[in-house]
Order: C-alpha cells, then sequence, then structure tokens
C-alpha cells in the first residue's frame, strides 16, 4: 500500500526584499489513517508546511524544490481543476480561527453545501442534506436549525465544528489541521480533540495535526514530528517522543510545562530565541540555545540518526543523551 | 444525545437558508424616513416612466399668450413657463431624462468600477498598480471640473453627458471596490474556500463579491444625488441636454430670467433637484445602516 504521504527533501524560499529559508530540507512520510501531530513553536514552518500541501503559497513569490506525494499524485505538479480537485476531495484543511475562516455573509449550511456541490456535483437539496448529516456528524444539537445560522450566530466552539464538517464534507484522505484549538478555551478545546479523534476513526483518514501545545499532541496523535528552524530535528511515535526525547530541543519543550511546578520557582523555558532564517543552515540551528552544544554543532549539519524504525533525531549528541540515563 | 434517540426522528423540512436581503427589508420596513424617501423617489421614477399615459398637457406644445402664468392657474396648476408651456407636465417629462442622466452613469460606474477596483484588489502586484495609479490621475482633477471639461470636448447631447458622468463617478468606484476587496482578499475564509478547492473564479464570484458588494452598493448610492446635481448642473451650463428637451437644469436656466417676474414658478425646477437628491442621499442612508448587517 502506498503512503497516504511522502514528502521529500522539501525546501521552501520566499523570496521578496529578504530571503526567508522557510522550510530546509524536510522529509515526512504518513502511512494511511495515521494521525501525525507537528510540533514546534511560532515560525517553524508548521504552518507553511501544511499550506505547501494544499498549493496555497503564493507561487510568484516562493521558491518549492522537493517533493510532496500524497496517495501517490505529485502535489506540486497539480493546477488548474486537477488542484481544484484535490483540494478539498483529496487534503482538506481546518484552520486556526473558524471566527475568521467562514464566510460571514453566508449560512453555515450553504457554505458546506457550497463545497459538496462543487465537488460532487450534486443538487442544491441533496447538498444540503449532506450538510445536515455532516452538522451531525459533528455533533451539532439541533443541526436543522444551525443548517441557517451565519457564523456570527454561533459559539466559537460551534464554529470550529461547522469548519470541521466543512472539511470533511467531501471525505478527504488527508485531513490538515492547523492548530484548530488555539483559539478555543480549554473545555471546548478538549471536545473538538475528542471528536477529531472519533471523526478520525470514523472516516479512516489520515490527520496532521500542527500544534504548540505538546499536551494537544499527546492526546490526539500517534506520532509526533518536531519542527525547529523550518526543519524536522526529531520524529518518533508520540510515546518515544515524550519518554524519550533526544533532541535537546525536544526535551527542552518538555521540560517547558506548567505542571508540577512549585509557586515562586522559575520556569523551565529554553534560553534565546529561533534564528531568523535569513541564510540557509549550515551548521545545527538549535547550537546557540542548546546547552550541551560542542564547537562540531556549530559547524556543520547535524546527522540525522535513526536509533529505530520510522525513528529519528537530528543531533549530534543523540546517542549520548541516552546513554547519559 | 440520548434524547434524540428515543424520540423519532422529526422529518422536518430542510429549509432553503432565509436570504440576506429579506432580512435587510424587514430592517428598511422599520425606518419610517427611509420608507418615505423610497416612496418619493418611487414615484418620481412611475411618473417618468408612465408620463405619456398620465392625460398631462403636451411638454413641448407652448402659446404665446399663456406665459409665464403663476402656480395654481386654472388648466395649469404649476403655471406654465415663458414659453406658455405647462410646467407640470414639463416636470414630469423632465424626471425622465434627469434621472435618466441622474441614475445610469452611477449604474454604470458600478459595474465597472467594482469590475476593476475588485480585479486590482483580489490580483494585486502589478495589476493593480496599473489600475489604481490610472485612477488616480482622475483624482486629480475636480469632479465637476472633470465632468465639464469632457463635455465641453465631447459637445452637448445626452450621450456625451452620460459618458462624461460616467468617466467622472469610476475612479471613487474603484477606489472603493479595491480597499474592500484588498481587505476582504487576505482573511481566512478566503484561503479556507481555496482549500476546499473552490476556483479563483468561484472565490470571486461567491465568497469576494458577496463580501465587498454591499459596501460598494451603498456607496454608489450616496453618489446618485451628486450625479444628479452634476448632470443637470451640466444642462444648466448648456454643456448637457439642449433643450427644446424638458431637463430640470436646463429648465432652471431657461426661468433664470423670470425669477424677478414668477419667482415661484422659476424655483420649480430647483425645488425638485433639490428633493430628488435630498431624498436620494436620505435613501442611501438608510440603506447603509439596513445593510450593515456585522457591525
Amino acid at each position: 500500500m502506498t503512503n497516504l504521504l511522502d514528502i521529500q527533501n522539501l525546501t521552501i524560499r520566499f523570496k521578496g526584499k529578504r530571503t526567508v529559508h522557510a522550510i530546509n530540507d524536510v522529509s515526512l512520510s504518513m502511512k494511511q489513517g495515521e494521525t501525525l501531530a507537528l510540533l514546534g513553536e511560532s515560525g517553524s514552518g508548521k504552518s507553511v508546511t501544511l499550506k505547501a500541501l494544499l498549493g496555497l503559497l503564493p507561487p510568484k513569490r516562493t521558491d518549492i524544490a522537493g517533493s510532496i506525494h500524497v496517495n501517490g499524485t505529485d502535489v506540486l505538479s497539480l493546477s488548474g481543476k486537477a488542484l481544484q480537485r484535490y483540494r478539498g476531495g483529496e487534503v482538506s484543511m481546518v484552520f486556526q480561527e473558524p471566527a475568521l475562516a467562514l464566510d460571514p455573509v453566508y449560512t453555515v449550511g450553504h457554505q458546506i453545501a457550497e463545497t459538496v456541490m462543487r465537488h460532487k456535483g450534486l443538487s442544491k437539496e441533496d447538498a444540503l442534506s449532506t450538510a445536515l448529516d455532516m452538522l451531525d456528524r459533528v455533533r451539532i444539537p439541533s443541526a436543522n436549525r444551525r443548517l441557517n445560522n451565519y457564523p456570527h450566530e454561533l459559539s466559537g466552539g460551534m464554529r470550529q465544528r461547522v469548519m470541521i464538517a466543512l472539511a470533511l464534507a467531501c471525505r478527504p484522505k488527508l485531513l490538515l489541521a492547523d492548530e484548530p484549538t488555539t483559539a478555543l478555551d480549554a473545555t471546548v478545546q478538549i471536545q473538538i480533540l475528542l471528536l477529531l479523534r472519533e471523526l478520525q476513526k470514523e472516516f479512516g483518514m489520515g490527520v496532521i495535526f500542527v500544534t504548540h501545545d505538546i499536551g494537544v499532541a499527546v492526546e490526539i496523535s500517534e506520532r509526533v514530528a518536531v519542527m525547529y528552524a523550518g526543519q524536522i530535528v526529531e520524529e518518533g511515535t508520540t510515546r518515544e517522543i515524550i519518554r524519550d526525547g533526544r533532541h535537546p530541543y525536544t526535551r527542552g519543550l518538555l521540560a517547558a510545562n506548567l505542571h508540577d511546578v512549585a509557586r515562586g520557582e522559575r520556569l523551565n523555558a529554553i534560553a534565546g530565541s529561533p534564528p531568523a532564517l535569513e541564510a540557509k543552515p549550515d551548521a545545527c540551528s538549535f547550537a546557540p540555545r542548546c546547552p550541551r552544544a560542542l564547537s562540531a554543532c556549530r559547524e556543520a549539519l547535524p546527522p540525522m540518526i535513526t536509533p529505530s524504525e520510522r525513528r529519528r533525531v537530528g543531533c549530534l549528541r543523540a546517542d549520548e543523551t541516552l546513554a547519559a540515563e | 444525545m440520548a434524547l434524540s434517540e428515543t424520540l423519532p426522528a422529526e422529518p422536518e423540512p430542510i429549509a432553503i437558508p432565509q436570504g440576506y436581503w429579506s432580512g435587510v427589508g424587514a430592517r428598511l420596513v422599520r425606518d419610517p424616513l427611509t420608507v418615505i424617501c423610497a416612496s418619493v423617489i418611487l414615484a418620481l421614477i412611475l411618473g417618468a416612466i408612465f408620463a405619456p399615459w398620465l392625460g398631462l398637457a403636451d411638454p413641448y406644445k407652448g402659446s404665446m399668450i399663456a406665459r409665464l402664468k403663476p402656480l395654481g392657474t386654472e388648466g395649469h396648476i404649476l403655471g406654465t413657463d415663458e414659453q406658455g408651456r405647462d410646467m407640470l407636465a414639463r416636470l414630469i417629462y423632465g424626471g425622465r431624462l434627469t434621472l435618466f442622466i441622474g441614475l445610469m452613469p452611477v449604474v454604470l460606474a458600478f459595474f465597472i468600477g467594482s469590475t476593476l477596483g475588485i480585479l486590482a484588489g483580489y490580483v494585486g502586484g502589478i495589476t493593480n498598480t496599473i489600475i489604481m495609479r490610472t485612477v488616480d490621475v482622475f483624482f486629480a482633477f475636480p469632479s465637476v471640473l472633470l465632468a465639464i471639461a469632457i463635455s465641453g470636448a465631447l459637445g452637448a447631447g445626452i450621450v456625451n453627458s452620460l459618458v462624461s458622468l460616467t468617466i467622472v463617478f469610476i475612479p471613487p468606484l474603484t477606489r472603493v471596490a479595491e480597499a474592500v476587496t484588498s481587505g476582504v482578499r487576505s482573511l481566512d475564509y478566503i484561503d479556507a474556500a481555496r482549500a476546499t478547492g473552490a476556483s479563483a473564479l468561484t472565490v470571486i464570484r461567491v465568497h469576494v463579491i458577496g463580501n465587498v458588494l454591499s459596501p460598494i452598493f451603498v456607496y454608489a448610492t450616496s453618489l446618485t444625488s451628486v450625479c444628479m446635481i452634476l448632470a443637470a448642473g451640466l444642462s444648466f451650463l448648456g454643456i448637457g441636454v439642449r433643450p427644446p428637451e424638458p431637463e430640470w437644469g436646463l429648465m432652471l436656466n431657461t426661468l433664470r430670467s423670470a425669477i424677478y417676474v414668477n419667482p415661484w414658478l422659476s424655483a420649480l425646477p430647483g425645488v425638485m433637484i433639490f428633493v430628488t437628491s435630498l431624498c436620494l442621499n436620505l435613501l442611501s442612508d438608510g440603506l447603509r445602516s439596513a445593510m450593515n448587517v456585522r457591525d
């Protein structure tokens, strides 16, 4: 069976007054029906990766090298009608801010129906009943009434449910979720996460879940890829990452939580800030902030160490970290 | 969930979403001033359309003996003009031309300006620069002078006035359309629509136009009164409609000399222009508040 997703050596640069090396040599693969969390701080290239997957980056200002295959389709070569069929049909996206991602002048039923009509060529009535069915599936109470509501008449959690219904209406094989719970409060967050997990099982689709919250990643995903400065620095199963994070950045992220911290005690944080990405990295990007950096780290790109199958760490001292324990 | 499972599935019909416009209509009806203004405009338009069937006197046929009769004269309720033509008939027939030249340029400019503005705002880049800088050139001239200059260059006549007024109103509408479009373009729901596979044309047709049309439309309605005054002004200056056509601006000019003889009479075309442009303004205000759903 072909992999659901295969990204090979993806490199993205934004041209402009100053060039930004947003994604540097990222490779990633996903099996069918897998849930992957893409973890990283702001500006680490998570959202750019998702947008590249949908071909949403402005073509004039971006240089894309490498390849992206979804179910064997070369995404970067798609254009015109084929690209439109692919977007929403094969791969769909849930946005971070549901209040902004729904068109305020159309009812939610209309918006879902519009997508269904476009992809499946159904009549308006059939599309609306599909929309109703989708609203039911995302557990919106009295869906029939909600169908005729405008986005501003719904609460934040409800809007995100609508957004999910919209994204899943055409049964995509891969769902991209760009921090779908960031704009929601904690109780609604967990509901949406549980919903996504259920729907993922129900529809058997793959999910890429972008987040900067390790707790969220643990809740939803089977595998985690940690991104830093446009690179994947560590990848493995969620369990491996949590129990046995090898990369100092991963360890920093794991340490930087608010649980079990006494009042008045200093919080654990990673010192410094991410690099500016104006030049192509020729050494470990994390070295300037790394407490364990060696001089070799600043001289050459770190090797990708693969301790086991489908597990990798981009750190010179990854094996040592293991030995130290 | 448990509750709904125990109940039999209700065979509720799926209602087709209630339109945006019915909501606007409902808000308009609750605003008496706007309703009054709308009825005045409607009456003027209906009068203009059905003028030949209203049993009015011939607006072109004068009488040397019945010149400048005051208001209330028998047979001529609103008196007669300097050539003895019935004022009521001329005012109602005059509405045809005045309203036509007053509204048509805005309608034309609305379509042309919105198209240019949405194109400039959505495509951006060099297209935006070309369209918007060209538009800026027109902004360098005051609108009245520009209209007079173009009309003067093209010569008097209805079509030429239409052309010159349309050219005058394209730039402001383009600018408004561009501003709202570039605001909407960067919003997430445009990306979201593209992410679900909408083509650029669908995105513009559904999501851009749906969101930018009401601000542009409201702005256009506020231009109608200006346009009507400008059109009347062109006729008044003799570079618009030519006599003997009844047109309010032109009538105001020809009756000007009679202001000492019969001031009420010569004020009538001015009153019509005033009332119409006031009503158009108030109507556009009412529309603005009725259509601003989200603020």
